[in-house]
């Protein structure tokens, strides 16, 4: 498809209208009038949460429409300078790796506020929940937006605030440890992160950056611009992926720009040369989001003490934020590194998939079963993605994608029968399937979807991430397959205790799931349906991207 | 004008085959309810059409008559193809792959299920989930052609999981009940095991030939490429053979087939399946899906080398045996019913598995015909007596004259009765058993003397079903009398499948062999892949060549001794059934009581399904409760315990900051108050002191300027 003269303005520079950050600050201004709604007013403050969650899904869903799905360059790029002295960037632009999780989010956020409906009954009362809530979609879209090192840290950190209170303040019995242990656990991630970040700054090369800059502008046209650029450090994440992959155009190796040489570190530290340090501090960061065995044990206690919706969020966006790091920062940014400790992410990868399904399975809480297949499934994404071939990136993307509508959807059914039954419990269930008939059959398509059933998502997305995988660790593959067959096995097993069977007398007059909460699930379903027969639908859009991250590994 | 099967025409008309039940399914799942008739014609309709379409597909290939028909709709010449995947080296293009074994499998399918959609309207009526029951019987529909249809492993993998999918909803159709979820959960576990299996062998395939579509693998295989690949790469160097990976991924992809199929060990799910409704036993759990495996295999024919086939015959023989013996001690119809299918899947494995293609798969179509006919027939016995148990049963012959014939010609056709297409095809197993034991030598007569024993115990077990059932005296007066003919709409598919069940062969003259029928002329063995590949795969060659001659070289001998021996056994069986449950002079418990442990063995299955209860339904979650109590529980007691040891290194702090930092501010304050104190009483506020004072320093300052000078 060849841009119009019209779509063109808008691919380079949004046509005046700043899209992107529009995302962000529709959420932000609604949390604003959020402010000042008396806190009686809760029939006002969901509709302004409904509208400030809505009009970042049209704005999306523009995006999604409009973008330039060939074009591996960022873009709709916004920029300007924020901080002049340390050359901080308000930088944002997105490309194809990250427009549909920027897409995920925005979904997720508004079936999100749909899902809180009735918040007001809980303790903590509407309005500071949906202040939050608003805050959070602030922080999760800024993350995937960001083109700026130091705005990406900004909007990380702002993401972890809303999440603690919401855990603290709204979620279960043990809410005040599963928010503290969220926090702290996150925090150590955030610190490494920053301490990374701040190394990558210090060690890019004055010279080549401004020389890189100015090149930009001479391109742009701007010469008067161009003329002014002097040598400085950067948090450009374009610019610093650009020199971390400029090769010797003679013997083609990796010159290694921004090795420790420019902090005068000189050798190994710790017997790591100072790159790979930086690598594991970003790797771990990140890792803990995913989140990787051994950092993964924050995520049952959260998804247990939080409310549905924030469950949701949790599993469908957040840990997405992790992956979406490591191939960001990690693969694009420090290409040498990651081929280094590409094999350790193998065996991680394969001990998610496998240890998540065991100790799933060991479960009794429905959550935290949800919560640690999470953590199962997680890990095809890095398996996939380790083994830096086409299927195997393509079907790590797909997982990351897939895997966010699924649980969410997952979480979401959770919360609908926790919101009858109030409780949790696996084995106090029974034969919920004949009196909940729709709801059995959403769960049985989010199940399914979960569990990689073909012609659903998750199968699309498992199975290029093991067929991409096998060409380099074909044992990997094979001890993953086996974490296949568990997974199944406490999926129906759940299924089965849950709907099937007689019925529990308990639940003789149980509900079947009302308008609202198929308003919520449907959407969710639809996709799994659709992604799992036509995977093209999204791999078109993230190919281009995922082929440069590739190309540059090899 | 172009040949049929030279233009689109073929390929359009399969789409509308394998998806016209899946508008049927998409109509009835979300509108069932709402329409007349709670919408039960609309996927009976759907594959009503679907089956007029087959057939038409093959009247055109009678018309061709082409023993090498394969139509590949992906090819240059017709461009067919729904490219699903392109994403630079990832290729997955589908297209429809049509040749004579597939099309007589689309009318198989089409046929016995249009026959079970009208029987399932008289056999559900009246049920809770009526229109739910026809959606999922499109589902499966679909998926199952599409797996007949499809021209690659991933989408054949992908329908493959689909039918697994539809078995385990229907099977657990009955969910308010205990049993039924029970037995769906393990028919897709057992299935997964396979499956999975299945998955390893095709990421094999795809990684080595890199392409998924069937003759595109067997043409790589051929041209020996398959060699120089693997002997290339660096993930197979040192580990394993480029013959030995061909063998591996040949046996894993049979692995599918082993749970699919029901070959032992896997097997142990079908007996549980027959929880379901009858019409899904007959559709799914007797004439289609377990068959998938043994198409399956038929499909990947070439691509096996003699040592999977060996396997493949090994474990067909095996399960033969086994499920044939168990079928002999059971009371309830349809596990006899169920296990009697298990032993006949044996049966055509283990023809593959010595090379008899055509017979195999001929078995798998006939098979299908009869054992439909005996599983509605089953179910229209159930509909009457409302007990599946046969010692409730008993003289139903007078109550249920239709059910009756057509079941009887079905036992016929599955005891290998002469003249029916039983006899056909299974005659043709037989004897390919004894023409490959006669090619290789003592120990392969193995499967020769185990197929023809197992023929015997066919005889012998269906003898003692039509006894207990339809024969003899009512054992249950009460269900006797409450007894009736099932309606025209379940008798009228009886009828229809009996009559395929006779004249499926197209000849009933018993001189003929399988060979000299329209099945055995239009489907033939198609060589093995490797063995053109003479460069670099000689003893496969070798090994193959040597079969394949012996094999017909023996054949004419073999023939006629194999036809005598197991038409011998099979009147043998039926002398025994006789004997034990007509005549009455022998008697079945007495014999049971005099081989006790053996008896009791086969009783228990083999305790096999003891071994996977305690090994899997209660072994497994105890082991995973293993890794929740030991290493999740360390991680969290490492996170909290640094959260107690910060806790605890702020207390010393706390308490270093209250006793030594604020210690020294305090110890500070107090000094400065002693200080402060002792020199306050020198301020009295009267001038004559200062004055006093005054002097006093200046007389000091004055001696110390005087001395230290």
């Amino acid at each position: 498809m060849e841009p119009t003269a019209v779509m063109q303005d808008v691919v380079s520079n949004g046509g005046g209208i700043p899209f992107l950050t529009l995302l962000f600050l529709v959420p932000l201004i609604g949390m604003t009038v959020i402010l000042f709604i008396p806190r009686g007013k809760t029939e006002a403050i969901k509709t302004v949460a409904a509208v400030a969650t809505g009009v970042p899904l049209l704005l999306a869903g523009y995006l999604w429409v409009s973008f330039e799905y060939s074009d591996t360059a960022m873009q709709w790029v916004e920029k300007c300078l924020w901080i002049d002295y340390f050359n901080i960037e308000y930088h944002v632009g997105i490309d194809g790796l990250s427009i549909p999780l920027v897409f995920l989010t925005v979904l997720l956020l508004f079936i999100a506020v749909f899902s809180s409906w009735n918040v007001e009954k809980t303790r903590g009362g509407a309005k500071g929940y949906f202040m939050l809530l608003l805050l959070l979609e602030v922080g999760i879209v800024g993350v995937f937006i960001s083109l700026d090192f130091f705005l990406f840290y900004v909007f990380w950190e702002i993401m972890l605030l809303p999440m603690y209170f919401l855990i603290g303040i709204w979620g279960g019995p043990r809410r005040e440890y599963a928010a503290i242990k969220f926090f702290l656990y996150t925090l150590v991630g955030s610190v490494l992160m920053l301490v990374a970040m701040i190394a990558i700054f210090l060690a890019s090369p004055p010279e080549l950056v401004a020389q890189i800059e100015k090149q930009q502008l001479v391109e742009e046209g701007k010469l008067q611009e161009a003329e002014e650029i002097e040598p400085h450090h950067t948090f450009n994440i374009v610019i610093l992926t650009e020199l971390a992959r400029e090769k010797d155009p003679e013997t083609g190796e990796n010159l290694n720009l921004l090795a420790g040489e420019n902090l005068g570190v000189k050798g190994a530290i710790l017997g790591l040369p100072f790159l790979r340090w930086i690598w594991l501090f970003f790797f771990i960061g990140f890792a803990i989001k995913v989140p990787v065995f051994p950092f993964h044990t924050w995520l049952p206690d959260a998804h247990v003490e939080a409310p549905t919706a924030i469950s949701v969020i949790l599993a469908g966006i957040l840990l997405k934020l992790g992956a979406y790091g490591i191939l960001r920062i990690n693969f694009c940014m420090l290409p040498e590194e990651t081929k280094y400790f590409a094999h350790f992410m193998a065996v991680l990868g394969m001990i998610n998939i496998v240890y998540g399904a065991f100790v799933a399975m060991a479960q009794t809480d429905f959550k935290k079963l949800v919560a640690y297949s999470s953590v199962s499934h997680m890990g095809y994404v890095l398996l996939g993605a380790a083994a830096f071939t086409e299927a195997g990136i393509i079907g790590a993307n797909l997982q990351i994608f897939n895997h966010g509508t699924s649980s969410a959807m997952l979480f979401l059914l959770v919360g609908v029968v926790y919101d009858r039954a109030h409780h949790r419990d696996l084995n106090g269930f029974g034969g919920l399937g004949s009196k909940m008939p729709v709801y059995t059959g959403l769960m049985t398509v989010g199940v399914f979807a979960s569990m990689g059933l073909p012609g659903l998502a998750g199968f699309v997305g498992e199975a290029l991430s093991l067929l991409g995988a096998w060409e380099v660790y074909p044992v990997y593959v094979l001890i993953s397959l086996s974490g296949l067959i568990v997974t199944a096995a406490f999926f129906l097993w759940t299924i089965q205790r849950v709907f099937l069977g007689p019925l529990n007398e308990k639940y003789k007059a149980i509900q079947d799931v009302d308008g609202r909460e198929i308003f919520c699930l449907v959407p969710l379903a639809f996709l799994c349906v659709l992604l799992g027969i036509f995977p093209f639908l999204l791999i078109d859009w993230m190919y281009p991207a995922l082929k440069n991250i590739i190309d540059n590994l090899m | 004008m172009e040949q049929f099967f030279e233009t689109t025409t073929p390929a359009w008309i399969t789409l509308a085959i394998v998806l016209l039940p899946l508008l049927g399914f998409t109509i009835q799942i979300f509108f069932g309810k709402r329409l007349p008739r709670q919408g039960d014609w609309v996927p009976t309709g759907a594959i009503g059409l679907s089956a007029v379409l087959a057939v038409y597909l093959g009247v055109q290939m009678f018309r061709l008559w082409d023993h090498n028909l394969c139509y590949e709709s992906i090819s240059e010449e017709i461009g067919f193809v729904w490219k699903w995947l392109d994403y630079g080296s990832v290729k997955l293009y589908t297209g429809v792959l049509l040749d004579n074994a597939g099309i007589v499998m689309l009318m198989m399918v089409t046929v016995v299920s249009f026959c079970i959609h009208l029987f399932s309207i008289g056999y559900m009526h009246g049920d809770r989930y009526y229109p739910r029951f026809f959606a999922y019987l499109g589902l499966f529909c679909f998926s199952m052609l599409g797996l007949v249809a499809s021209d690659n492993l991933l989408f054949m993998f992908i329908f493959w999981e689909l039918v697994g999918f539809c078995s385990y909803l229907l099977i657990g159709f009955f969910f308010y009940e205990e049993e039924p979820p029970r037995a769906a959960n393990k028919a897709f576990l057992v299935n997964k095991v396979g499956d999975c299996l299945f998955f390893a062998g095709i990421i094999i395939v795809y990684h080595v030939t890199g392409t998924f579509n069937f003759n595109a693998i067997f043409e790589f295989v051929q041209q020996g490429h398959w060699f120089e690949t693997v002997s290339s790469s660096a993930v197979y160097s040192g580990w394993i053979s480029p013959q030995g990976l061909l063998t591996l991924a040949g046996v894993l992809i049979f692995g599918g087939a082993v749970s699919k199929s029901a070959q032992f060990p896997l097997h142990v799910w079908l007996p549980d399946a027959m929880a379901g409704p009858t019409p899904v036993s007959a559709l799914i759990h007797a004439a289609t899906m377990v068959a998938a495996g043994v198409f399956m295999v038929g499909r990947m024919f070439p691509f096996f080398t003699p040592t999977a086939l060996l396997v493949i015959a090994i474990v067909g023989t095996i399960t033969a045996l086994v499920a044939a013996t168990i079928g002999i001690v059971h009371n309830d119809i349809k596990k006899v019913l169920a296990y009697s299918t298990c032993s006949q899947l044996g049966y055509m494995m283990l023809a593959l598995g010595i090379g008899g293609f055509t017979a195999g798969l001929f078995h798998l179509i006939t098979h299908a015909c009869f054992k439909a006919c005996l599983f509605l027939g089953s179910g229209s016995v159930i509909h009457a007596v409302h007990s599946q148990d046969m010692r409730d049963m008993g003289g139903l012959r007078r109550k249920m004259p239709i059910t009756h014939l057509t079941f009887l010609i079905s036992t016929l056709a599955l005891t290998g009765v002469p003249c029916l297409s039983g006899y056909f095809s299974k005659d043709a197993i037989i004897a390919n058993a004894l023409e490959w034991g006669m090619s290789a030598g003592a120990a392969a007569y193995v499967p020769w003397v185990f197929a023809s024993a197992v023929a015997c115990m066919t005889m012998f077990y269906m003898m003692r079903l039509m006894y207990m059932t339809f024969w003899g005296e009512p054992k249950n007066q009460e269900k006797f009398d409450h007894a009736h003919e099932s309606p025209p709409v379940m008798t009228i598919p009886l009828i229809i499948l009996a009559f395929l069940a006779i004249f499926a062969a197209g000849t009933v003259l018993p001189w003929q062999t399988a060979a000299d029928t329209w099945y055995g002329d239009l489907v033939q063995r198609p060589d093995c892949a490797a063995m053109a590949d003479t460069a670099q795969l000689p003893e496969v060659k070798h090994e193959f060549e040597h079969m394949y001659h012996e094999m017909h070289h023996a054949s004419h001998t073999a023939h006629y001794v194999a036809l005598g021996v197991s038409l011998f056994v099979v009147a043998l069986g039926f002398v025994l059934a006789w004997l034990f449950y007509g005549k009455k002079t022998l008697s079945a418990e007495k014999t049971a009581n005099s081989i006790g442990p053996v008896y009791r063995t086969v009783v228990n299955k083999y305790y096999l399904d003891d071994f996977n209860e305690v090994a899997f339904v209660k072994g497994l979650p105890k082991f995973c409760n293993l890794w929740k109590v030991t290493v999740e529980a360390f991680i969290d007691f490492c996170v909290n315990f640094t959260g107690y040891l910060t806790r605890f290194v702020a207390f010393i702090h706390g308490l270093i900051d209250k006793y030594v930092v604020d210690g020294l501010v305090n110890f500070w304050w107090w000094f400065t108050h002693l200080l402060s104190g002792s020199f306050r009483v020198l301020q009295t506020g009267s001038g004559k002191d200062y004055l006093a004072l005054a002097l006093l320093g200046a007389v000091l300052i004055s001696l110390v300027m005087i001395f230290v000078r």
